[in-house]
């Protein structure tokens, strides 16, 4: 289970708070989608979650089955289980996709004390879960995202969290920049990682994304925190209307 | 390319990450072996040149040789001119010359020589047995490389301990021995070739080296040969105090192949020491030499407490029409590196290549580079530089390409990036270009670039270790280079990349 606490946060450079007061839960198996304007703090929130630096925790907690993420290094809450899918996905020149992903794989398994796969193992994993993402031999091979198309860039994100079976899975606008095709795909990935345990966490501008990934809880999220919370029907409702009423709404 | 194989290949680095990982030291070459020396007196003068000759038996031709060489440094000054700083070197406060008490009477064979020295390269990884396979990629993973052959010649201080496979080499015509032996038993070679690429009077470390050198390795491979099996020489400063002066000469005679790696590492000590070498390659008509460096030399504390000063003079004459050479560097240690590998491109449609890895961290210095001269018409150069600084490291590469007015329709690529850890270290890019004919064309590009927060950021949120991190986009940035190493020595790379960068995040 995943929960986030009166979580503050500011900038470490300027004396400026983005997070105001955030406050999440989501149980075991559930799938919550935020939405909510730019500049509203939602990728914050997932970098402060993961533990990028730049910035300071003011008050509040992040826990993953009742740890607190926030005291830890980031590859220990990978570790842990935490996945985000990046808004944007970065580049690493030279370093081929697969070698990326099977150590990634296997520091995290290493750090949980378990059997570290070789190459054999880990290849027929992989090739496996590309195939279902349509992802090619060469694009295995090519270095980590660079190069790759905008679409291509998501579908890697989405075949980096199948490898690395997380508990909770944040995903930042993974649809964004993506046809409809792809974005079939990427609905299917994620859904075929539901298994009831496993949670996520879809930050979207487009209710487009929640028809193929059916959220049980739609929140929306303006000036550092959540301002509402409801079912599916939210998301409709912001479609429609945008977030000036919303926002209206609860002032 | 199958998927299978090229995921086969991609699959090493992620091995070598975790071998990393595993070794917890900083330097892990540091250890001395406590064996007894006989040394020269301390100091160098005519007398010290004259005593080194003797104990390695050489004939006359070779003592004037040394004397000729030793009169001209005399009135020589070090330059200055290379972007490092470091204390005047007393060059009357060093041994010139130290050899292990056991190889006073030189072994018979390798099962002969001192126990202390076989265990001592036992240590470094480094097989002088006629063994099949490389030392320290056993069980590396993915790639087989059993039944693979290198032959070693072993330098420790001022002498060549042994050389590997000699008998399996000579049958196939080929000459490796150390070049003492090479002076003794193959006089003709040495005599025709030895001061005829870098001249004894070329620069003022490698003069020095003309008169004192004491043992190196030496290479012949007849017309139309392609080398059994890679060489190798690995040297190993032990003594304190004492300078290491090594000469190597290779000679690949028409249309003959070799492919030559060289190794070094010393203890750590508080002291500086000197390592001043000259390679000298002599490649003919359609004769192909790759050369390869691992350079390892203790590096210094992390206040730049002793290192050693590596000041090497190292260049390949292309004298035949379509001669090749390829020089390959990773230079992970040293506390200042002074070096230039430089092809001399004298036959019609000869090709000169250089990639290099340069690492440098804490107080490390280092000012290398490459000269590419354009004599022959169609010569073709390719340069590829690769700089990381981290710590409060400066990071030089210089370098020239001159292209003759007669070398037409000559190309010449640089490539020269540069890549820095942190704010407190420093990249320079001096290039000198020459182009004295309009067919010609030279193309350089170089970029500067810090491993950034960004990418970090995204390997440790998959899982990575902050140091594990560094050293996989470390060895992105330097892949181009370490893809131009034999394949053994690739992944001995990689983990020395990541190695030399312990300690610079954080
Ligand atoms: N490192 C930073 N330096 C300066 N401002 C920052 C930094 N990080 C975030 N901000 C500011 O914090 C606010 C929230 O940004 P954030 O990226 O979290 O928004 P978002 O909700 O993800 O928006 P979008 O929908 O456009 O992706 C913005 O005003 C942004 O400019
Ligand atoms: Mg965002």
């Amino acid at each position: 289970m995943f929960e986030i606490k009166n979580l503050k946060a500011s900038l470490a450079d300027e004396d400026k708070q983005i997070l105001k007061g955030m406050n999440l839960k989501i149980g075991a198996g559930e799938v919550h989608a935020i939405m909510g304007p730019n500049g509203s703090g939602k990728s914050t929130m997932s970098y402060v979650a993961s533990g990028k630096g730049g910035y300071v925790v003011d008050e509040g907690e992040v826990l993953l089955d009742g740890a607190n993420l926030l005291d830890m290094e980031p590859d220990e809450r990978a570790a842990a289980g935490l996945f985000l899918a990046f808004q944007y996905p970065v580049e690493i020149p030279g370093v081929g996709n697969m070698t990326f992903l099977r150590t990634a794989v296997n520091a995290q398994r290493k750090m949980r004390g378990e059997d570290e796969l070789n190459a054999a193992q880990f290849l027929k994993i992989v090739r496996e879960k590309a195939k279902a993402l349509k992802i090619d031999a060469d694009m295995l091979k090519r270095p980590v995202n660079v190069g790759f198309s905008g679409g291509e860039k998501k579908r890697n994100e989405i075949l980096q969290m199948a490898m690395l079976e997380p508990k909770v899975c944040i995903l930042d606008e993974t649809d964004s920049g993506l046809d409809v095709d792809a974005m079939k795909l990427v609905a299917e990935g994620v859904n075929a990682l539901r298994d009831g345990k496993r949670s996520f966490l879809v930050i979207t501008h487009y209710q487009r994304l929640l028809d193929h990934i059916v959220p049980d809880v739609v929140h929306i999220m303006a000036d550092g925190k959540i301002i509402k919370s409801g079912g599916p029907e939210l998301a409709l409702e912001v479609e429609n209307n945008g977030y000036e009423g919303l926002m209206n709404e609860v002032v | 390319m199958s998927t299978q194989e090229s995921i086969a290949k991609d699959g090493v680095d992620a091995e070598t990450v975790d071998a990393v990982k595993t070794v917890g030291e900083k330097y892990k070459y540091g250890f001395a072996t406590d064996i007894e020396m006989e040394y020269a007196p301390k100091g160098v003068n005519e007398d010290i040149v004259r005593l080194i000759s003797s104990k390695n038996e050489e004939p006359e031709w070779m003592l004037e040789w040394r004397l000729d060489a030793f009169r001209r440094w005399e009135k020589m000054t070090e330059p200055k001119w290379a972007m490092v700083n470091y204390p005047e070197i007393d060059f009357q406060d060093i041994y010139y010359y130290a050899r292990p008490k056991s190889m006073i009477e030189k072994p018979k064979s390798l099962d002969d020589v001192d126990p202390k020295l076989l265990e001592t390269y036992k240590k470094l990884g480094i097989p002088l047995s006629e063994q099949a396979i490389l030392a320290g990629v056993e069980g590396a993973g993915d790639t087989p490389v059993e039944g693979r052959k290198v032959a070693v010649d072993a330098v420790f201080d001022s002498v060549s301990v042994g050389t590997t496979f000699k008998k399996e080499l000579a049958a196939a015509g080929v000459i490796f021995c150390s070049i003492s032996e090479a002076i003794k038993d193959h006089p003709e070679l040495v005599k025709k070739y030895l001061g005829t690429v870098v001249p004894p009077t070329d620069n003022y470390y490698a003069t020095l080296n003309s008169a004192v050198f004491s043992d190196g390795s030496f290479v012949y491979i007849p017309e139309g040969v392609k080398c059994p099996m890679e060489l190798s020489t690995y040297f190993r400063i032990n003594a304190e105090n004492t300078g290491q002066f090594e000469r190597t000469l290779i000679i690949a005679e028409k249309g003959a192949q070799v492919s030559y790696l060289e190794g070094c590492t010393a203890p750590m000590r508080d002291e500086n020491q000197l390592h001043a070498a000259v390679v000298e390659l002599i490649i003919q008509e359609d004769a192909d030499i790759k050369y390869s460096t691992v350079q390892n030399w203790y590096p210094g504390d992390e206040n730049g407490v002793g290192g050693i000063y590596n000041f090497v003079t190292k260049r390949a004459d292309c004298r035949g029409d379509r001669a090749k050479v390829m020089w390959t560097q990773v230079e992970t240690g040293s506390a200042v590196t002074w070096k230039y590998p430089s092809c001399i491109l004298r036959g019609d449609d000869s090709q000169g290549e250089f990639y290099s890895i340069a690492i440098t961290n804490n107080m490390q210095q280092a000012d290398t580079g490459t000269k590419m001269i354009h004599l022959g018409k169609r010569t073709k150069s390719r340069i590829v530089s690769k700089g990381i600084s981290a710590g409060k490291a400066q990071n030089t590469y210089r370098g020239l390409v001159s292209i003759h007015p007669k070398a037409v329709n000559s190309r010449n690529y640089t490539q020269c990036d540069s890549l820095l850890i942190g704010d407190k270290c420093g990249a320079h890019t001096v290039p000198y270009m020459e182009c004295r004919n309009n067919s010609s064309r030279i193309e350089h590009e170089a970029t500067t670039s810090k491993v950034d927060d960004e990418q970090l950021f995204y390997c440790r949120q998959r899982g990575m270790g902050e140091e594990e991190a560094v050293a996989l986009i470390v060895n992105g940035f330097a892949k181009e280079v370490l893809q131009s190493l034999p394949m053994e020595f690739a992944m001995e790379a990689q983990k020395l990349v990541a190695i030399s960068l312990e300690g610079s995040v954080g």
